[in-house]
């Protein structure tokens, strides 16, 4: 069942329901993060419109920053601009920022504690027709080694304007991730969002799994749950849009209720979500684990629909990860 | 004026020389460190701590001070020692250097050492981050100036030239970038590893106003930081020629002492050397 304490969209089985890319809300969210503190300035490499950083651009002419296909560069200007009291947010498609600029996050940013927002758009197989050079499925593990690193995965573009706004407000530095293609809007205003703290989304007596993702994946993991539920399997589905810091409490809690979890991310099932699940169970309470996810392999191009089922991420294959789980236990 | 400008001058160059003692010493108690670019660039910290700069050692987070930005992070002895002189430390807290719980880390941690602006020693990433502080103080209508120190052969790191080409085009004029130009790398003389010259025709072709000066002549450093003040328009970039080792004959351009710190033997004839200027005179 729906928990409907998170004030999911009403539409949200509905095959009309609205479809807006994740960038959209990071724009948005820009924007009012733009209005809300003078000190927030915004950096981009060559790809203003595509990341939505436009709309800021167009507000605050003299606070934004072009600088070209140069994202080590970005990185450098935005933790100098950091260390002067700017709230800096540099924008880039994942694979080059914070894939090229890795190094210079890890030592100017992180290492110094700089309080820099950094946005990946573009990220997962779903970036679809660029092909696998543009794909980011590697982004979530190599920032979610970084001390001092906060990291947001929302799933749906309001989550992103909530996630982006909160960023600007947090102090340290950040990563938000978002994805390219139109995706489900089925979270809304009232939706919680909590940095640091996962929400229940889906929750049915007596569960037998829980199933714990992150981006818009999310929507997917609810639409099987839903199946499921019609074929007895009961399950939760837990919104972990903070991959770091994690709510640890949440996960062991539902692991501890369901005794067998899946994974659900559009990201590399090594070192990303499925892998910090698994640290934290390891620790606090092994529990048989099956990962959704892109299974060591690179991406190709095509459409959004032929990738997620080609590369095991559709709604067919977390039904079949669930019940392969709960055979486990 | 002129009798104390020059005696101004004169006092610069013995805390130059004191600086060099008291980086062999460091460096020799320490056991590991860079030995020849932190002497070489001896008198250019001098001169910026010491005249350059419009800084308080004993307020370091005093927003209108100059910021200066240290890139090529393995400089940092010269930095401390020179700090610790300006009296943003004690001296006895060198001997800390490069120990455990220290503040004075091997290659610098911003917010470990009130005064130390940005953490450096990846190479090529403190010139972005300076663009970054004097985009903050344009914006914020600010007054002071940002100077940045690179190393020539961080040059070779393409960042730098992102970070060159961003500030031409953004005419950065309240940016100095003070390149050490002392023709070593660690694998060797600068122009057989990667070749970087013309460096002045290639920082021009990117919009900067470039100025040479020798880089242990206290006063040129000193008129052309001035010079670079009235450069409206621009960055500035000043080439310091210097010599590695510098003050110590048998470290001078020898890269071999790029990156290790004297023998106990060989630092007592560096102070021995540094006392007497190279045998010109009598030691005390």
């Amino acid at each position: 069942m729906i928990n409907e304490k998170v004030k999911l969209s009403p539409e949200i089985f509905k095959p009309e329901i609205k479809q807006e890319p994740t960038r959209f809300g990071f724009g948005e969210g820009l924007l009012i993060a733009g209005e809300a503190d003078p000190n927030v300035v915004a950096l981009c490499a060559d790809i203003t419109d595509s990341t939505r950083v436009s709309l800021f651009r167009d507000k605050f002419p003299d606070r934004f920053i072009e600088v070209g296909v140069a994202e080590q560069n970005m990185a450098g200007i935005a933790a100098g601009l950091a260390l002067s009291g700017k709230i800096p947010f540099i924008s880039s498609y994942a694979t080059f920022s914070p894939g090229r600029n890795w190094e210079q996050i890890r030592t100017f940013i992180a290492y110094s504690n700089a309080n820099v927002n950094i946005a990946g758009a573009h990220a997962g197989i779903s970036t679809g027709p660029d092909g696998a050079t543009h794909q980011a499925t590697e982004d979530l593990a190599i920032m979610r080694v970084l001390p001092n690193m906060r990291i947001f995965v929302p799933c749906d573009a309001i989550e992103t304007r909530k996630a982006t706004v909160a960023g600007a407000k947090i102090w340290g530095p950040d990563y938000i991730r978002f994805t390219r293609e139109k995706t489900p809007v089925f979270t809304t205003e009232e939706t919680p969002f909590i940095p640091g703290k996962a929400e229940i989304f889906w929750e049915s007596s007596k569960p037998q799994c829980a199933i714990i993702g992150c981006g818009p994946l999310i929507y997917n993991a609810l639409l099987a749950a839903k199946d499921l539920a019609e074929e007895g399997i009961n399950t939760i589905v837990v919104n972990n849009h903070t991959l770091k810091p994690m709510d640890e409490k949440i996960i062991i809690e539902v692991a501890k209720k369901c005794r067998a979890v899946v994974t659900v991310e559009e990201h590399q099932i090594k070192g990303g979500l499925g892998g910090a699940v698994a640290e934290i169970l390891a620790r606090n309470y092994p529990t048989p684990m099956e990962f959704i996810g892109m299974q060591d392999t690179f991406g190709e191009s095509g459409n959004m629909k032929e990738l997620i089922k080609k590369y095991g991420m559709d709604i067919e294959d977390i039904k079949r990860s669930v019940r392969r789980v709960i055979k486990r236990k | 004026m002129a009798e104390s400008y020059d005696k101004k001058i004169e006092f610069l160059e013995e805390m130059a020389n004191k600086i060099r003692q008291k980086i062999i010493k460091t460096l020799l108690e320490t056991g590991s460190g860079h030995s020849a670019a932190t002497l070489g660039s001896a008198d250019i910290f001098t001169a910026l701590y010491f005249h350059i700069l419009n800084h308080d050692p004993k307020n370091p987070e005093w927003a209108e001070r100059d910021r200066l930005i240290l890139s090529c992070g393995h400089y940092c002895p010269v930095q401390y020692v020179a700090m610790a002189y300006a009296g943003y430390f004690p001296l006895e807290e060198l001997k800390t250097l490069r120990r455990i719980n220290s503040r004075l880390q091997g290659h610098p941690r911003y917010g470990d050492l009130p005064g130390i602006e940005t953490t450096s020693g990846p190479l090529g990433v403190g010139l972005s981050q300076a663009i970054g502080m004097a985009l903050a103080a344009r914006m914020d209508k600010k007054k002071h100036r940002i100077y940045c120190l690179t190393s020539d052969g961080e040059h070779d790191e393409g960042n730098i030239w992102e970070a060159v080409m961003f500030a031409g085009k953004n005419r950065l004029s309240n940016l100095t970038n003070i390149l050490d130009r002392n023709n070593i790398q660690i694998d060797g003389y600068t122009e057989n590893v990667m070749p970087l010259e013309p460096l002045r025709a290639k920082y021009e072709a990117f919009n900067w106003h470039v100025l040479e000066v020798d880089g242990h002549n206290i006063e040129a450093i000193i008129d052309a930081t001035n010079e670079a003040k009235a450069i409206y328009e621009k960055p500035t970039l000043i080439i310091a020629h210097t010599i590695p080792g510098k003050g110590v004959d048998f470290m001078e351009s020898e890269f071999k002492y790029h990156g290790v710190p004297p023998t106990k033997d060989e630092a007592a004839l560096a102070l021995k050397e540094l006392r007497t200027l190279c045998g010109k005179i009598e030691e005390d």
